[in-house]
């Protein structure tokens, strides 16, 4: 395989690991005022994403900092051409984080409220506007891009409950699969719309035949995704976050395979790509350091394995 | 005003912003893992207590300095698409390896430390606040490299008006990186370390006030607030004998990388051999800028006009000259400010001295020197913000220097109504949260270390073996949760 080729697949995997790990801590910010009633069920609900959340966005980080490091014209061109949605989430990652770290350093109810004000809106605008954006870098139009960003806005909700579902016992589970069933009832017809954009626009692209595998993804996408719907609803917690983490990585897979060869109109990956010495160096310290970071990640998720349950203080 | 004026704005804005959270997280880290090292080390509840107290202190400022951040990675894409495209093959390098080998690991074991306390052994515990504060102090060695390359490009080559880079090991090896990470390394623990002073001056005085809270105390009746104090005091010293040491090696490069800068900082106008050094315009000792450029008293410094001539021979007609008094004073206010901060802690570590083969407790600390480092709290911030002006304004009109000027930098396709959007934006988000996170600081300050038990005996010179059960976690555990 071409260095550029690989770099394209680092960059679409990374990206893919951000959209499944941030998807659920997204649909978790937005989830607090449904699933908890009282103080001591907001702490267990953002219990569930509160060690992980930061680690998680570095996927963010570092998907942004590799598309500068290997394709510079394609960092540079999407970040200044999208510049006002950016502008926006970016906004929304800062208030979320300072909510989500200060909430439990504040001392007053209505403080707290603030911080709460700031982990909800700070989830909706990226968990809507990551959507749009990348929608409208596919297929360059207004109705995409809306078709888009409420895709990805519910089907953060749906991950993010499905998720809750997983960690949690007691009254705030029961309520996430209920949430969970309620979201997917907008969710999977914008999978539909939205997914089935993609091998769409894949053969519109500069690509020199259609990519026959990206129906294949989408549809399975479609598939996990409702599957997952049903096993929320017939308890099966892991396999349902299982269901729909795949539906994600699955519809983010066909995302970047549509977006090959040319991630934006008229840039070709050859054309925004680093130089081979570059790209070489990059790839050997990304083969030894990336295992590390895949283990200690997991390690973290399995030592804050445990179901949490609401503590009245 | 254009789009480019705003553009530099926004990045000086967000920038220094960016880098007053930024030195806490790297000295303060070091701080509290040392506490809880000693905790760790002698089982003593009072470490414990200003682990927690430090600790929590540390994470207000942590979110900050996150937040904050990935504004910074948004940015050269967003403003500077230009200057992206051109050094991307070499400058992305290093911050692609900042978040894969420097965040994930400071992000991950952090998340790990806070919620850890009742799920980890105590050892591995330990080990995770060690791994987030290397992660810090990688990240900044990352980001600093890139920082360096802008000042003296090295490692690559510039092939269809693109930088392609030719040596990674040269750009992590940059001369000026060399200098310049020890540089502001040391300057975050100058700055942390007069933080942790100010507080402890603070807490002393209260105390004084109150003629000692017997519940604060540590165990044998002396103020829990002298350990602590002792530590930053000599995290400070140790630190501006650092800081002075490599600000020296930084000038001498300065001297063959950057001489515009060197001749701003200086106020020389004309290329002078045994060059003198101005204090303030007017007050000069004669020779000492030839000696500490280049350690001879009579070598010649270029000065600032002679540069110009030569450097439009070479490039061209514009203007290469910073704006030279935000130079001039920016290197003084550096040196001034953050020095007396040194200094005091010298002379504090002096007055607290121990006393050998000497039965009496230690020297107290003299009220008037806690309020002088309450009121040194601001200095070390105010030097560090004057040292990336001098850096990042004494570049100008360079990005890159020597290979792309500023002008050739900032994104074609952004309005000026774009850029002002986001300048108002975040110039709002982050006055209203810098409002907010001194509030919250304050409020955790003044609240101070929980109260140690009463009931529970001090288990002192009985380290622990190891075991996460001891009823003084136990206790303790919550307060760093949500
Ligand atoms: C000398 C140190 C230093 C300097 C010059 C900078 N930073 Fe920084 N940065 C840090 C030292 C640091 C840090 C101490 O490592 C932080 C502060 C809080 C934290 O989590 O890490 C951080 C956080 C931080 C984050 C968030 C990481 C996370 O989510 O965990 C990003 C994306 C950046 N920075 C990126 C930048 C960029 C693109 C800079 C250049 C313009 C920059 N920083 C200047
Ligand atoms: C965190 C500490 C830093 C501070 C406080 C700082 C400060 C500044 C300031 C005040 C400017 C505006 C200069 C002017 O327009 O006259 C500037 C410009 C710039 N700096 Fe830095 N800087 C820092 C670190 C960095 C780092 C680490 C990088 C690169 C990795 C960097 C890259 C740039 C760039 C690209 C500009 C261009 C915009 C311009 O020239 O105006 N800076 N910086
Ligand atoms: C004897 C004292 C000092 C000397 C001789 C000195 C020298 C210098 C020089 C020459 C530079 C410019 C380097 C360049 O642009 O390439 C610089 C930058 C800087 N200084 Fe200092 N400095 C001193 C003290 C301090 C102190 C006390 C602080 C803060 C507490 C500080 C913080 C900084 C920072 C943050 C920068 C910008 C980053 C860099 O360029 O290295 N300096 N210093």
């Amino acid at each position: 395989m071409e260095l550029t080729t690989f770099w394209f697949a680092v960059i679409a995997f990374l990206w893919t690991g951000y959209f499944v790990l941030e998807g659920f801590d997204f649909g978790v910010g937005m989830l607090v005022p449904v699933l908890a009633g009282n103080e001591a069920e907001r702490k267990q609900v953002l219990g569930t994403i509160g060690p992980v959340w930061d680690g998680n966005e570095v996927w963010l980080i570092t998907a942004v900092g590799a598309m500068f490091a290997a394709f510079p014209a394609w960092y540079a061109g999407m970040l200044s051409s999208f510049y006002l949605p950016i502008l926006l989430i970016l906004s929304g990652l800062i208030v979320r984080g300072v909510g989500l770290e200060w909430r439990g350093k504040v001392r007053h109810a209505s403080d707290r409220a603030w911080c709460d004000l700031g982990v909800l809106v700070g989830s909706a605008l990226p968990a809507f506007l990551w959507g749009a954006v990348f929608a409208d870098l596919l297929r360059g139009s207004a109705t995409a891009a809306m078709v888009g960003g409420v895709f990805s806005l519910s089907l953060c909700l749906l991950h993010g409950a499905v998720f809750v579902a997983l960690k949690t016992s007691g009254p705030v589970r029961s309520r996430a699969r209920r949430a969970a069933v309620v979201a997917a009832a907008v969710a999977l017809p914008a999978a539909v719309a939205a997914l089935s954009n993609i091998p769409v626009a894949g053969t519109e692209g500069a690509a020199p035949e259609p990519a026959s595998w990206l129906w294949g993804a989408a549809l399975v996408a479609m598939a996990a995704l409702a599957a997952g719907v049903a096993l929320t609803w017939r308890g099966r917690d892991g396999w349902a976050f299982a269901a729909t983490a795949s539906s994600i990585a699955l519809g983010s897979a066909a995302l970047f395979g549509a977006l090959w060869p040319a991630p934006l109109p008229g840039l070709t990956v050859a054309e925004a790509a680093s130089g081979p010495y570059t790209l070489g160096v990059l790839t050997w310290i990304g083969l030894i350091a990336l295992p590390f970071v895949l283990g200690y990640q997991a390690w973290s998720y399995w030592v804050f394995r445990k179901r949490l349950t609401a503590e009245v203080s | 005003m254009d789009a480019l004026d705003l553009a530099r704005w926004q990045f000086g804005v967000t920038t220094v912003y960016h880098f007053l959270f930024v030195p806490l997280t790297i000295g303060l880290g070091v701080f509290v893992a040392g506490l809880q090292t000693a905790w760790y080390r002698t089982g003593k509840e009072h470490y414990l207590r200003l682990t927690k107290f430090f600790g929590k202190l540390f994470l207000i400022n942590f979110a900050m300095g996150v937040v904050t951040g990935i504004v910074q990675e948004f940015q050269f894409g967003m403003n500077w698409s230009e200057y992206s495209i051109f050094v991307g093959d070499v400058f992305g390098a290093p911050l692609a390896l900042e978040a894969l080998l420097a965040f994930f690991l400071e992000s991950t074991f952090i998340g790990l430390w806070i919620f850890g306390w009742d799920r980890l052994p105590r050892g591995v515990h330990l080990a995770t606040i060690w791994a987030a504060v290397i992660g810090s102090n990688l990240s900044a060695y990352f980001i600093l490299a890139a920082n360096a390359w802008m000042k003296h490009p090295v490692g690559y080559e510039v092939v269809d008006g693109r930088a392609r880079m030719t040596d990674l090991w040269a750009v992590l090896t940059n001369s000026t990186a060399l200098a310049q990470v020890p540089h502001v390394i040391a300057a975050a623990f100058v700055v942390a370390g007069g933080f942790v002073l100010a507080v402890c001056g603070h807490h002393l005085l209260r105390e004084r006030r109150s003629d000692v809270a017997p519940h604060r105390a540590s165990g044998d009746g002396t103020s829990i607030w002298r350990t602590p104090m002792r530590a930053a005091l000599v995290m400070t010293a140790i630190a501006g004998a650092l800081v002075a040491g490599s600000g020296d090696m930084s000038a001498k490069l300065l001297y063959e990388q950057q001489p515009m800068k060197l001749a701003a900082a200086e106020g020389l106008r004309q290329d002078t051999a045994g060059a003198p050094f101005s204090i303030v315009p007017g007050v000069e000792v004669p020779l000492l800028l030839s000696f500490l450029a280049t350690n001879d008293p009579n070598a010649v410094v270029q000065g600032t006009d002679d540069l110009q001539a030569r450097f439009e021979e070479r490039f061209g007609p514009a203007d290469y000259r910073p704006h030279l008094p935000t130079i001039f004073w920016s290197f003084r206010v550096m040196i001034v400010f953050g020095l007396s901060a040194v200094g005091l802690s010298v002379f504090g570590l002096w007055l607290t001295r121990g006393r050998r083969r000497d039965p009496r407790p230690p020297r107290r600390v003299p009220a008037w020197f806690a309020r002088a480092c309450v009121l040194a709290l601001p200095l070390p911030t105010l030097a560090m913000i004057a040292g990336w002006l001098l850096s990042e304004v004494g570049r100008q009109p360079w990005t890159v220097q020597g290979e792309l000027l500023t002008a050739a930098s900032v994104s074609p396709g952004v309005s000026l109504t774009q850029v002002a959007i986001s300048l108002t934006v975040f110039t709002a988000l982050y006055g209203a949260l810098a409002l907010a996170e001194a509030v919250l600081l304050v409020r955790h300050v003044k609240t101070g270390p929980e109260p140690a038990a009463p009931d529970v005996p001090v288990p002192a010179l009985d380290p622990p073996s190891g075991g996460d059960d001891a009823p003084v976690d136990a206790r303790l555990q919550p307060t760093l949760m949500y």
